[in-house]
């Protein structure tokens, strides 16, 4: 595994050059904004990246408060699984199809989004048992967080030429956008100041707090116009992307998913080092020479 | 030990605790008094377009008033171990959860009515839209401060910078019960518009939230 970083690191790094390359040259200029446009194969892949990686912040939040009793993990894994099969089912039914082509969405994408919900809990359960569903949950917020900055911060940079404004308040996709970094924002605060001990319920607590929040934002704004360019991938409502746009903004979010990834990586094992360090430290001063913390990494030697 | 007689006994004592102090309601009181006169200099209160800011401001003025009466609800039991000893203690964790939001709910509601004619003196107000619609957007309005704030404030007593860290988890998913209360207020004030659908949105936020701070704060309570 840990030889596979650098090489990771190599491709990563020649995907986001070649996508920089397809987005400033490559691609066509847009009939109406000009080269401004560019922008968005950073602006969108960031998002995505970062919406996905909020995502998997809330599930390993969920999923850590759920493990501490086995009658909610249970009741939490059949949950996750009646809401995989309620919402493929649902996106089929022929009053919702009708519903979802009116706001532009295809019903497949529903049904892929809403499955991902189960198959993310059960691998993110699988892949990181115990401690490291929160060591995921601090990787993901932490990544999350930057990748949502790099959103709101080529949001209004894109916006001035475009609109004339830099920022349009109340905006419903602005708004929620801004809501959600502020919430993670908080959330990384209060991993910084509670004491380690008890940190990972209270910010687990916090993560399903944030994720309620979400969708009442985005209600508390419904009224408001939005100004902000409708989705076109993978809706039909009336625009469609030129499909040379398309690829390019696939390459660009191949390039920015390996980014994250390897960010992730990197903040994870760093983490879990960190982690192991105190341990060992803790175990030290307590007196316990011969107890041995689950050695994983070389660094723990040194600690010790 | 049953379920409301620990939450009324916790609720009393609370109660009774405020009337011989004073203390959360004297501060709020005079923080939100303070918030109307810097703001009636910071423009012109008479102008007819205060009545388009002023739900804003009102409040702002109680979200911020309120986090001083939040963050001494659990750091009074802090002393001599108080909270250690409900921890141990068989009482339900939710019972006394619900006795801190009713009290806050309470000392916030209060506040509210002594304010209230301060900012009608102030700004000259006269209700435009039908007026009762303010009274449903008060009651949930403060319950979706209070629930949060109470659940927020025992979180944040268990970090190292405990006043301050009551706001920065508590604003931002105090957003959409702040834009729904200051929305409903406006359009009531200015009869532009119809405040039904803010009124259904707080209530929503506020069974939400509730349902949520009842099944998690258990886990905040007992969280080691």
């Amino acid at each position: 595994m840990k030889r596979a970083f650098p090489i990771l690191s190599m491709l990563t790094a020649i995907l986001l050059a070649y996508a920089l390359y397809q987005a400033l040259v490559v691609a066509p200029a847009d009939a109406q904004q000009g080269d401004v446009y560019r922008i968005i194969y950073y602006h969108v892949p960031s998002a995505w990246t970062a919406f996905l990686l909020f995502f998997i912040n809330f599930i390993a939040s969920v999923q850590y408060l759920a493990n501490r009793k086995a009658s909610t993990q249970s009741a939490a894994r059949w949950i996750v699984i009646a809401i995989g099969v309620i919402g493929v089912v649902l996106s089929f039914l022929p009053q919702v199809q009708e519903q979802l082509k009116s706001y532009g969405t295809r019903p497949s994408a529903m049904a892929t989004t809403v499955i991902l919900i189960p198959v993310l809990y059960f691998l993110i359960g699988k892949w990181f048992p115990g401690q490291r569903l929160d060591v995921l949950a601090v990787t993901s917020a932490e990544v999350g967080v930057v990748f949502c900055t790099i959103v709101l911060v080529t949001g209004p940079i894109w916006a001035r030429p475009v609109w004339g404004i830099w920022w349009a308040p109340g905006d419903i996709r602005l708004t929620s956008t801004l809501v959600l970094w502020l919430i993670y924002v908080s959330y990384l605060l209060l991993r910084r100041f509670s004491n380690s001990a008890q940190t990972q319920m209270l910010a687990a607590a916090l993560a399903v707090f944030g994720a309620l929040d979400v969708p009442l934002v985005y209600f508390s704004i419904w009224f408001f116009r939005t100004q902000h360019p409708q989705p076109i991938i993978g809706g039909n409502s009336g625009g469609s992307i030129d499909p040379h746009m398309l690829d390019v903004l696939m390459i660009s979010w191949t390039a920015f998913l390996c980014f994250a990834f390897l960010v992730c990586w990197s903040r994870f094992r760093l983490e879990l080092l960190q982690r192991e360090v105190e341990e060992a430290y803790a175990l030290e001063s307590l007196g316990v020479p011969e107890a041995q913390p689950s050695i994983s990494l070389p660094l723990n030697r040194r600690a010790q | 030990m049953n379920f409301w007689t620990v939450t009324f006994a916790t609720l009393k004592k609370d109660i009774r605790l405020e009337w011989r102090s004073k203390d959360a309601l004297n501060s709020m009181l005079f923080f939100s008094l303070l918030v109307v006169v810097i703001f009636s200099f910071s423009f012109d209160p008479l102008a007819e377009e205060s009545r388009h800011i002023v739900g804003g401001l009102v409040w702002i003025a109680f979200l911020f008033a309120a986090v001083v009466a939040l963050n001494q609800t659990w750091a009074r039991e802090l002393r001599n171990q108080v909270l250690d000893a409900y921890r141990v203690s068989p009482a339900p964790a939710n019972a006394l959860f619900l006795a801190k939001a009713l009290g806050n709910f309470i000392f916030v509601s209060l506040l509210e009515a002594l304010m209230a004619p301060l900012f009608v003196m102030f700004y000259n107000l006269r209700v435009l839209g039908p007026a009762w619609q303010l009274i449903p957007i008060t009651l949930f309005g403060t319950w979706a401060l209070v629930v949060n704030g109470t659940f927020f404030a025992a979180m944040s007593v268990r970090t190292r910078s405990r006043e301050l860290m009551l706001p920065l988890l508590l604003f931002p998913i105090s957003i959409p019960a702040v834009i729904a209360m200051v929305e409903g207020t406006t359009s009531i004030l200015t009869s532009d518009d119809s405040a039904h659908f803010y009124i259904v949105l707080l209530l929503t936020y506020d069974v939400v939230f509730t349902t949520a701070c009842l099944a998690l704060f258990d886990t905040i309570l007992h969280a080691e």
